[in-house]
């Protein structure tokens, strides 16, 4: 009985090792995900004021159509635009994010529509090299403060493939951050652009250098930080997902312990028991 | 009390400015603007260097590497790609900026290489001009 509660002592102390790991784990995550989000907060300004700018121009009457304003009738080809985190230990943030796009890519197969993969993060990279797919750029290791000269090379060959009519369509599959504790896994369409025509203005803006160099440029940079915006997004994402699962796993670890504490003192008391008995009974029997 | 005109200056990695202001002057595509209230609708690309905003006596300075002006009647948007006070610019740091792309530039291998090195010394040179400007203007002021 006594190597009984040897084990039952030596697992203990691994579980409180693990629960002390988890619980600091929590803790850095919380304070990561205070910064992710003053992040997250100080991105919409600009994703704001890119939109007020491009439905201003919507509102226009341009002299010169930008593509990524124009649907496209035949679709043949999309792109999807895929935000994951580099790492894991974040509960089901990723799978449930991969989990809301294989719909997608599945009902794009019975069309007959091509799929290309921009993929961000290693959890999507690992997650597409073993699913299969079109990866036609990937970008990771972000870091805890992504830039937004890490991400232009991998837009630019979906934009790219775009301007080029190699694909009619950009998807943009990335989590929402609701609050700490949730996150909402979406998939938008970005490009082309769904902008409100009213047309009931007649002015144009006065372009410099010309209107497709600032429209071209103002519309990339519109992708630029729609992305960006929800890479950051992500981010906080994923800090407060890793939260709660290192949180719950803290729990589960103090719960294990309290168990494991009940059948050491089970043990050591049968042990003490049993101990007595036979003491009594060999004196009884002298 | 002077018109007035909404200003946003914001890079893709915060707010820089938001406020009202009488006049602003930006370098846009082809040559400085400056911009009065009720001004017609504009966009341009904006080079580097100082978009200035002036409200009452007060005038503020900021940087910005490259980005879009846009100009409705009674507002301005300028969505720089990255833009810092222009107060908190390091000289020392513009000049060694410099000499980096100029080193670059005398021994650039590949095309690309001498665009980006342009691109830096053009950087360079327009945080330069807008520290002076800023360090002219201070002198004027008696505050250095």
């Amino acid at each position: 009985m006594a190597g009984g509660s040897k084990e039952i002592r030596a697992k203990i102390a691994s579980v409180t090792n693990t629960k002390k790991i988890t619980k600091a784990m929590e803790m850095v995550a919380a304070s990561k995900m205070r910064r992710a989000q003053a992040r997250m907060e100080a991105t919409k300004p600009y994703v704001e004021k890119v939109k007020r700018v491009i439905s201003h121009v919507a509102g226009a009457h341009p002299e010169y159509k930008h593509p990524y304003t124009q649907t496209r009738d035949k679709v043949k080809r999309v792109g999807l635009i895929m935000v994951s985190s580099d790492r894991g230990l974040c509960g089901g943030l990723n799978s449930n994010l991969f989990r809301k796009a294989l719909p997608m890519l599945k009902q794009w197969k019975e069309q007959g529509v091509e799929v290309e993969l921009a993929l961000i993060g290693n959890k999507a990279k690992t997650f597409f090299r073993s699913y299969g797919g079109n990866v036609v750029a990937a970008v990771s290791d972000l870091g805890d403060t992504p830039h937004i000269e890490d991400l232009v090379g991998t837009i630019k060959v979906v934009l790219d493939k775009f301007d080029a009519g190699q694909i009619d369509e950009v998807y943009l599959a990335s989590n929402e951050f609701v609050n700490t504790m949730a996150q909402n896994p979406t998939v938008q369409k970005i490009v082309p652009l769904e902008a409100e025509a009213k047309s009931e203005t007649h002015w144009d803006y006065l372009y410099e250098p010309d209107a497709k160099t600032a429209l071209d440029l103002l519309m990339r940079r519109y992708v630029e930080s729609v992305v960006y915006g929800s890479v950051v997004e992500n981010a906080a994402c994923e800090q407060g997902a890793r939260m709660m699962a290192m949180k719950n796993a803290t729990d589960n670890a103090g719960e294990m312990i309290k168990e494991l504490k009940l059948s050491y003192n089970k043990a050591r008391q049968a042990a003490i028991t049993q101990e007595l008995s036979e003491i009594v009974a060999g004196s009884s029997a002298v | 009390m002077a018109v007035t005109m909404q200003v946003d200056i914001v890079s893709a990695e915060g707010q820089i400015f938001s406020g009202k202001a009488e006049m602003l002057f930006a370098q846009a595509a082809d040559g400085e603007v400056g911009i009065l209230p009720h001004h017609t609708q504009f966009l341009s690309r904006l080079k580097p260097g100082t978009v200035r905003v002036v409200s009452g006596d007060e005038e503020q300075h900021f940087y910005v590497n490259s980005g879009i002006i846009e100009i409705q009647p009674s507002m301005v948007t300028v969505l720089a790609d990255s833009a810092i006070r222009a107060a908190d610019l390091d000289e020392a740091e513009a000049q060694a900026a410099k000499q980096r792309a100029e080193e670059a530039m005398a021994n650039a291998k590949s095309e690309t290489d001498i665009a980006r090195a342009q691109v830096e010394l053009a950087e360079a040179v327009a945080q330069i001009q807008s520290i002076s400007k800023l360090r002219d203007r201070l002198h004027k002021t008696g505050l250095a």
